[in-house]
């Protein structure tokens, strides 16, 4: 049974988490190295939970399935981390912030979540300097920092193109220190591949060993997970090629509800398209916006070489249609104003893709200056396309990139299973239906380094939660099931390869449940999931044994979550009959083609209890807002 | 973006784990102009999997040159020969209609071989775990910028930091060091006055974990520098030399 009490603490908003963090249950520093933690995942939230938990003296358990806790994809984040540190003087606070990403995710994230993210942010900045973090720096020696999407202060801190990665290393180096010192015990190329519970609570973990393909059982007194979003259930996506769903999704099968699977977030700025036998969509860092600008040729047909195409025959759509944030409209907003130009036939030669154009740039502030500020991306996509974006407008069209839905979690990041917690990505809570830019390295270091630490120890403090042995019955249930399921998956012996059944998937969700959804196609699309999780069971070919390296085993286990979860995503975006931030209903929209909420009926957290694969029972968390009026998103 | 497929022979490197003797297999592939030899290898796996057999087992995640996780050896040189750019950077553009391709695991000592073109390479962990970091805990950091750092070191220590941890350096040294890899760290935290609390303490342990991990000993022949991804200088390990010298005398309290 699913009990959705989000447990945000009484007071003002502003006061809920110093209130909440004096009210939580400490646990005396000799006591904490008798629990265990185990930790899922290395990224941000991973990494930065590990090490601090570790510092704080509890026995950490930290896994990945990299073969180095330094690859997970917030490495390959470029643009920056938003924090309210009002170093520009120009009016940044901590409620802007907060008001800005509550307001960015359409009135769809929990107040006293998103406030709690402002306010841990400035904290984050300091914590990444202190770790050696090379960020961007003035003349003056001080932080310099960019605007970024749905923004009008500049408050994102950056490391050239590059930030995602110098922040993961230094949360890397944090999870170093203290593998050095013993607090945490670092595995390798392990993947997870069920939760354990034992009489309602998490209790550890079973994961398979890449290298020898041991199923192996770990058990601690709670478990993080922070294996990041699920966008590669497109197929194609901007994530890493091994991103996945798996351990949040053998979670929820576990009792652990998965909220608002439909929020999912289409990236504007990504290199298009290239060909049928492109593997992963690539992300030119939205920081591009700040002064390239976007356009499409007004004439359907163009011929013309784009350098020779007139100012008049220029449609620049975001700046005519936004004309206060201009190009530096929010991500869902861009992503749909490029889909419908080119669904009009306006896109680049007919096809999908729109030009980001920095001509204007290079003749206001000179090709030096241009360089200083984008030169490694410039390189990047001249590198992949083979043209000059110095001299040719770039072309760019919307990708699957972040996912704003995962694991329900209350307050204090657990999930429904108590004892299980998730952090970063991975989890629903702070971003609503849409992401801002440059706030998911601040949701998860937030996570990491200053949520959980303290909610988890607060677990232990007032649960006092007993070890559980690994020789078990539930651990041995665990096992037989992960073994059962790689067996299953090796004996169908079909004739379609886990790729050809993944991108099958991906087509039929980016039609019907990505950038706009309705009714009709959300009913068909359901069906079609449902007959292609048949046609996976029935007529896969995976090849080789599971006492192995696999990887092809390790796919396959993957592309399983995703067809039953691309399903839910579907039904999620059935059920939400309006349309809000990344979830855009065709059904609901001005005559202008702008989004219209429902606030009166939907102002709630869907949070979907698993039943069996293709049914699902749904809850609803109602979202009170206290603090913010519920306003129309405008960024006129 | 529709060009002729272009005709490749493939010479890929199999070996069954780090003991089995390996040897390379051919393979025919025609692609597009436009994917990546990593999109390459994906298009030939699928088929190897249709066929029933084990597809070549590589790694890759990110494909955008950040997360350190592909590095082939092409044609003789890690990550190929274009400069500044990761195994997943290379585009098929850069070979020609009927070329043949050699491709290779990085092949070092203190990288052994998984299975294919799967290596280990925990060494770079530990010499990490060694003292790649600022020893301080999450929360007692002062304010982000009571630190003044000039516009010019921030730029050089990220210059440095900016190493992926791919092994390109080990594999392309004829000693099989990670010099440069590791010069690349302590640099970053040398430059910075974060770093200097520790700084000479930290080159010592890093530089005995490297050694003790069984990476060799640098002799100045600037292959690392030549076929690092990210373009990381020589001039660290120069820096990462005078500290390391400096280092000792302060053991021996001169």
């Amino acid at each position: 049974m699913i009990n959705l009490d989000s447990k945000v603490p009484e007071g003002n908003l502003s006061e809920k988490w110093t209130n909440h963090k004096f009210n939580m249950k400490l646990v005396n520093p000799a006591n904490k190295r008798k629990f265990d933690v185990i930790v899922v995942g290395t990224g941000l939230a991973g990494a930065g939970a590990a090490a601090t938990l570790g510092e704080l003296g509890y026995k950490v358990k930290a896994f990945t399935y990299h073969d180095s806790s330094r690859r997970a994809h917030s490495i390959a984040a470029q643009g920056g981390i938003n924090a309210a540190k009002d170093y520009q003087n120009d009016g940044d606070s901590v409620y802007r912030l907060f008001y800005d990403t509550i307001k960015g995710g359409d009135f769809r994230s929990r107040e006293a979540n998103t406030h709690r993210l402002a306010e841990v942010s400035n904290n984050i900045i300091d914590q990444c300097v202190a770790q050696g973090v090379p960020f961007a720096r003035e003349y003056g020696g001080t932080l310099a920092n960019r605007s970024f999407g749905g923004a009008q202060v500049s408050r994102t801190f950056y490391a050239r193109g590059e930030t995602g990665q110098q922040l993961l290393l230094g949360a890397y180096s944090s999870l170093n220190r203290q593998i050095k010192l013993g607090s945490v015990e670092m595995y390798h190329r392990r993947e997870m591949l069920d939760v354990v519970v034992v009489d309602g609570k998490a209790k550890g973990i079973t994961v398979r060993n890449l290298i020898t393909g041991e199923v192996e059982s770990h058990s601690a007194q709670a478990v993080v997970i922070a294996t990041g979003g699920y966008s590669n259930v497109f197929f194609l996506s901007t994530s890493a090629m091994m991103s996945n769903a798996t351990a949040a999704w053998r979670a929820h099968k576990r009792g652990a509800a998965f909220a608002n699977p439909c929020y999912t977030q289409i990236h504007p700025t990504c290199l298009p398209q290239h060909g049928e036998g492109q593997s992963k969509l690539v992300l030119m860092s939205e920081s591009l916006r700040n002064d390239g600008r976007i356009w499409v040729p007004n004439i359907v047909g163009e011929k013309r070489d784009v350098n020779a195409i007139p100012e008049e025959d220029r449609d620049y759509y975001l700046e005519r249609r936004y004309p206060s944030f201009g190009n530096l409209a929010p991500r869902d907003i861009s992503s749909r104003s490029a889909k419908y130009a080119c669904d009009e036939g306006k896109g680049v030669n007919g096809g999908r893709s729109v030009y980001l154009d920095f001509a204007d740039a290079i003749k206001r502030i000179g090709e030096p200056a241009v360089r200083e500020k984008y030169g490694n991306l410039f390189e990047m996509y001249e590198n992949i396309t083979a043209e000059n974006p110095y001299k040719v407008p770039m072309q760019i069209y919307p990708a699957p990139h972040y996912t704003m839905g995962g694991l329900w979690v209350d307050y204090n990041l657990q999930s429904t299973i108590p004892g299980l917690f998730v952090g970063g990505e991975a989890n629903f809570s702070d971003h609503g239906a849409n992401r801002l830019g440059a706030s998911a390295l601040m949701q998860g270091l937030a996570d990491g380094y200053f949520v959980l630490p303290y909610s988890i120890g607060n677990y232990f403090g007032s649960e006092k939660p007993e070890k559980v042995d690994v020789k078990g019955a539930e651990f041995k249930a665990a096992e037989d099931s992960v073994n059962a399921s790689s067996n299953k998956l090796l004996s169908i012996n079909g004739k379609q390869t886990v790729d050809d059944i993944h991108r099958k998937l991906g087509d039929l969700l980016i039609d019907k449940v990505g950038m706009s959804r309705d009714e009709k196609g959300l009913k068909e699309v359901i069906t079609k999931i449902s007959n292609l999780r048949e046609e996976f069971w029935t007529d896969v070919k995976v090849v080789g044994k599971s006492e192995d390296i696999n990887m092809n085993l390790e796919r396959a286990g993957r592309v399983a979550d995703f067809l039953e979860l691309g399903e839910l995503m579907a039904v999620d975006a059935l059920d939400r009959d309006e349309s809000c931030g990344a979830h855009f209903r065709e059904e609901h929209q001005t005559d202008e083609g702008e989004a219209i909420r429902n606030d009166e009926e939907y102002a709630y957290v869907s949070a979907w209890e698993f039943e069996e694969p293709g049914k699902w029972k749904l809850h609803k968390e109602n979202l009170e807002f206290e603090s913010v009026k519920l306003a129309t998103r405008s960024y006129k | 973006m529709k060009e002729q497929n272009i005709n490749l022979t493939l010479k890929i490197w199999r070996q069954e784990s780090a003991k089995a003797k390996g040897n390379f297999e051919e393979f025919k592939a025609s692609v597009s102009p436009h994917s990546s030899i990593l999109e390459m290898f994906d298009e030939l796996n699928n088929n190897l999997e249709k066929e029933g057999k084990d597809p070549i087992v590589f790694e890759s995640d990110c494909r955008e040159g950040i997360c350190g996780t592909c590095g082939l050896v092409i044609n003789g040189h890690p990550h190929g020969e274009k400069k500044k750019t990761a195994t997943c950077q290379m585009h098929m553009r850069s070979f020609k209609e009927g070329e043949t391709i050699y491709i290779e695991p990085f092949r070092a000592k203190a990288f052994p071989v998984l299975r294919d073109l799967m290596v280990d390479r925990e060494g770079l962990d530990i010499i990490q775990q060694a003292g790649g970091y600022t020893s301080f805990n999450t929360g007692s950091a002062p304010d982000a910028n009571a630190i003044l750092i000039s516009k010019e070191t921030a730029s050089l220590a990220l210059d440095a930091a900016e190493c992926i941890g791919c092994g390109a350096c080990v594999a392309a040294c004829k000693n099989s060091s990670a010099m440069l890899f590791v010069s690349a760290k302590v640099s970053q935290f040398a430059l910075l006055p974060q770093g200097q609390p520790e700084r000479y303490e930290r080159v010592q342990n890093m530089v005995i974990a490297h050694d003790e991990s069984g990476f060799g000993s640098c002799t100045n022949t600037y292959a690392c520098e030549a076929e690092c991804p990210k373009g990381i200088s020589i001039s660290n390990i120069a820096r990462m030399n005078r500290d390391y010298f400096v280092s000792n005398l302060k053991l021996q309290n001169v």
